[in-house]
């Protein structure tokens, strides 16, 4: 009997190995997801507790005793005159009379400071929108200095020695009062979504590199998708075989793609900025030179994509008497599409988080204002990101996470919007 | 290699129902040739019922009332040639079956017709080629308009991944042969109900066509050709993939369709050849061996090599 079922019982013996094996590799499988899972939580642990913090930012209250004489202006001055005059000395005056002895020239600096350099302008808006309100007192919220906001998050411990706080003890006793007073509140920062940079932390906003990014983005999409989908179905239905120009293509497509991304940015400097005189730092340039660096991708995936539709349905639409392109446009186009896409959203996702080549054509710039067209200057998510976190003051670091974070959103809806389309696409009969 | 061998085993149970077992085992050998074909010519040489020389085309090629006809016709793949001067007519509403082992350039030919052969950029037809005394390889015939003259059928069913609506009115749509939606529903209707395939699939046209049976998905593909209403309906194997009920009902659909379509067919069962065509034509390696009334072809093939294809004696 065993000697007739030899193979049976080789079988048999070995069937304990294979399972053996089987559940390692779930073994192995399951590990390596719950790694990636385990760093993905981390890394993002660590970035949003450090970022969230700058979703929050302190105002101050103050009672402005809106005097025009002090400032050379009076309810009945021109628009004009109200908008140079220095709101400043009123906010100052206003400190001085709330925290009275203060002579030291070095405190009367940091009296200053509690409130942002920005809260002169806030003033001046108010009063060019209603100058009846000059001769009177009111009380308005400023946005606070970003030292006092920082030891308002709790970032500055005051049991430290004085000598390794960036807030003194002098400094202390005038929020101490604020606090008291019930003039120091933590809200929702708002600047930080409609301001552009600045180099007042508690000014600077995201803004101005958000739209930069879309706007480039923009610019990209409109150039990488029509012309890497078009090369793509050109070189895999239409192109003829086993030619040598084609072959050197190809080639050079593949290789492009593993070309670093800063020689692009010296490429669209040479090229774009040099030759064409693209204006620099625009989102234009951003996105032609990203448009360079993203075809690879698309035009790779895309073949991919096109090379596995079955042939059996060209077949069919050559064969009922469609042409070449309807049946390209009308069948295998649309049935690729859902890859083509996927390699869109590789590629797109490459761009968006691109530093290098932009540092080439300058859009790692200073630009506090925030892009209003694709010639404007610019900068982008990424770069800001970079130099925010070059910055020395203690809420930069805050806002560096917080602008990953909205980096990191930005992604997450851009892709989205891309998986909702390849599923309306994505038509599994 | 391994596939042609398979395409050869099927064949072979095909025949077996008609041959005796006692037959085949002596021709074992042979029958590996056929798959092999040309590139072990040494092996072929020595089985004399596979090797026998053929002169020319045997039998009636040429007919009367020619739809569609082949004068002179090379096939060649790159440096290989696929098919030998072929010479053959197809008459006006007949079906012509083409039979013969795998490989035998069967199926080239049938792409010959409607310049499906085109698509490969290798390929190159010789000879002289002509629906209705029209040159279909001449500059002034354009392709698209040919195709539509000469509907395909695949051997595998195709459908597109679309409504079963859409797989039938694409033709139409693509050609412009109706001009309101009311005259594509009919067309539609007509269409699948000539096919066979209405009284299933009335209720689902909005359904997609990939999700029938494959039978059914075959006839949805018959439906779809004759919906652009053409002269020639060339099938490539159309049932190798269906079981034989789904078989039968393509086969009555074929006599039907030949009143008004001249239809060429390939096809591996001989069975098949002998129920609905008219005429038969038996290729080897590439060589058009014989043309016959089916009848003729089958009870007193003229050809040696004939007459050993259908007895089983090589597969």
């Amino acid at each position: 009997m065993s000697k007739q079922y030899k193979n049976t019982d080789t079988i048999r013996a070995g069937l304990k190995k294979r399972y053996a094996r089987e559940k390692r590799f779930q073994f192995f499988g399951i590990a390596s997801i719950f790694i990636s899972f385990l760093f993905l939580l981390v890394l993002l642990v660590n970035i949003f507790s450090q970022g969230y913090p700058a979703f929050q930012q302190t105002y101050v209250k103050l009672d402005v005793k809106l005097d025009g004489s002090v400032i050379g202006v009076s309810k009945d001055s021109s628009p004009e005159e109200l908008f140079k005059a220095s709101y400043g000395k009123l906010i100052k005056n206003t400190l001085k009379e709330m925290f009275p002895g203060v002579k030291d020239r070095k405190k009367k600096r940091a009296l200053k400071q509690l409130v942002s350099k920005s809260a002169a302008y806030d003033l001046r808006d108010k009063i060019i929108e209603n100058p009846a309100l000059l001769g009177t007192t009111q009380s308005f919220w400023f946005l606070a200095k970003d030292d006092v906001d920082v030891f308002m998050k709790g970032d500055i411990d005051r049991t430290l020695p004085e000598a390794d706080r960036r807030i003194k003890d002098f400094q202390l006793k005038w929020i101490d009062k604020l606090l008291a007073e019930n003039r120091l509140e933590k809200r929702f920062n708002t600047t930080f979504f409609t301001a552009g940079d600045s180099r007042e932390p508690e000014q600077a906003g995201i803004k101005g590199a958000l739209i930069g990014s879309l706007l480039t983005m923009l610019v990209t999409m409109a150039l990488s998708f029509p012309i890497g989908v078009l090369a793509a179905i050109y070189l895999e239905e239409f192109a003829p075989q086993n030619n040598r120009w084609v072959d050197i293509i190809e080639i050079n497509i593949n290789n492009l793609a593993a070309v670093p991304s800063i020689v692009f940015g010296l490429l669209g400097l040479a090229v774009f900025i040099g030759f064409f005189g693209v204006p620099r730092s625009a989102p234009l340039v951003g996105g032609l030179v990203l448009t360079l660096m993203t075809l690879p991708t698309i035009i790779i995936a895309s073949r991919a994509a096109i090379k596995s539709v079955p042939p059996s349905i060209r077949e069919a639409a050559l064969g009922l008497g469609a042409s070449k392109v309807q049946t390209t446009f009308g069948h295998v186009v649309p049935l690729a599409m859902p890859g083509i896409l996927t390699g869109t959203i590789i590629g797109m996702a490459q761009a968006l988080g691109e530093t290098a080549p932009l540092l080439m054509i300058g859009m790692v710039a200073f630009v506090a204002d925030v892009p209003q067209g694709i010639l404007d200057p610019s900068t982008v998510m990424p770069v800001q990101i970079y130099l925010w976190s070059d910055s020395p003051e203690r809420a930069f670091t805050e806002r560096t996470s917080a602008a990953i974070m909205v980096l990191i959103a930005f992604l997450v809806v851009m892709n989205f919007i891309a998986v909702l389309l390849r599923k309306k696409f994505e038509r599994k009969w | 290699m391994v596939t042609a061998m398979t395409d050869t085993t099927k064949e072979k149970q095909m025949t077996d129902q008609r041959d005796s077992i006692n037959d085949r085992v002596a021709n074992k050998e042979s029958e590996s040739n056929a798959a092999d074909n040309r590139s072990s010519m040494d092996d072929i040489h020595k089985n004399e019922e596979f090797d026998i020389e053929i002169n020319g085309t045997v039998g009636k090629p040429f007919v009367d009332n020619v739809k569609m006809s082949s004068r002179n016709c090379d096939v060649f793949y790159g440096d290989k040639q696929a098919i030998f001067d072929v010479n053959v007519d197809i008459g006006n509403h007949e079906i012509l079956a083409m039979i013969g082992p795998s490989g035998c350039g069967k199926s080239t030919y049938l792409r010959v017709l409607n310049r499906m052969n085109d698509t490969i950029p290798i390929c190159r037809v010789t000879g002289e080629h002509k629906l209705d005394g029209e040159d279909i390889y001449s500059k002034k015939m354009d392709p698209v308009l040919l195709r539509a003259r000469v509907g395909m059928v695949f051997q595998k069913p195709n459908p597109f991944p679309k409504s079963i609506y859409d797989n039938v009115a694409y033709g139409a749509k693509l050609h412009g042969l109706v001009r309101t939606r009311s005259d594509l529903d009919d067309l539609v209707e007509k269409s699948l109900i000539r096919a066979g395939l209405w009284k299933e699939v009335k209720d689902d046209l909005h359904k997609p066509g990939t999700g029938l049976s494959g039978g059914q998905q075959q006839r949805l593909c018959i439906a779809r050709t004759i919906a652009v209403d053409p002269e020639v309906i060339l099938m490539d194997e159309p049932t190798s993939a269906l079981d034989p009920i789904a078989t039968a009902l393509i086969e009555e659909l074929m006599i039907e369709l030949s009143g008004k379509y001249t239809i060429a067919i390939v096809t591996h069962s001989m069975q098949q050849a002998a129920r609905v065509s008219n005429r038969t034509a038996y290729f080897h390696l590439g060589k058009l061996v014989e043309v016959n009334e089916t009848d003729k072809v089958f009870t007193n093939p003229e050809h040696k090599l004939t007459e050993n294809y259908i007895t089983g004696r090589f597969g």
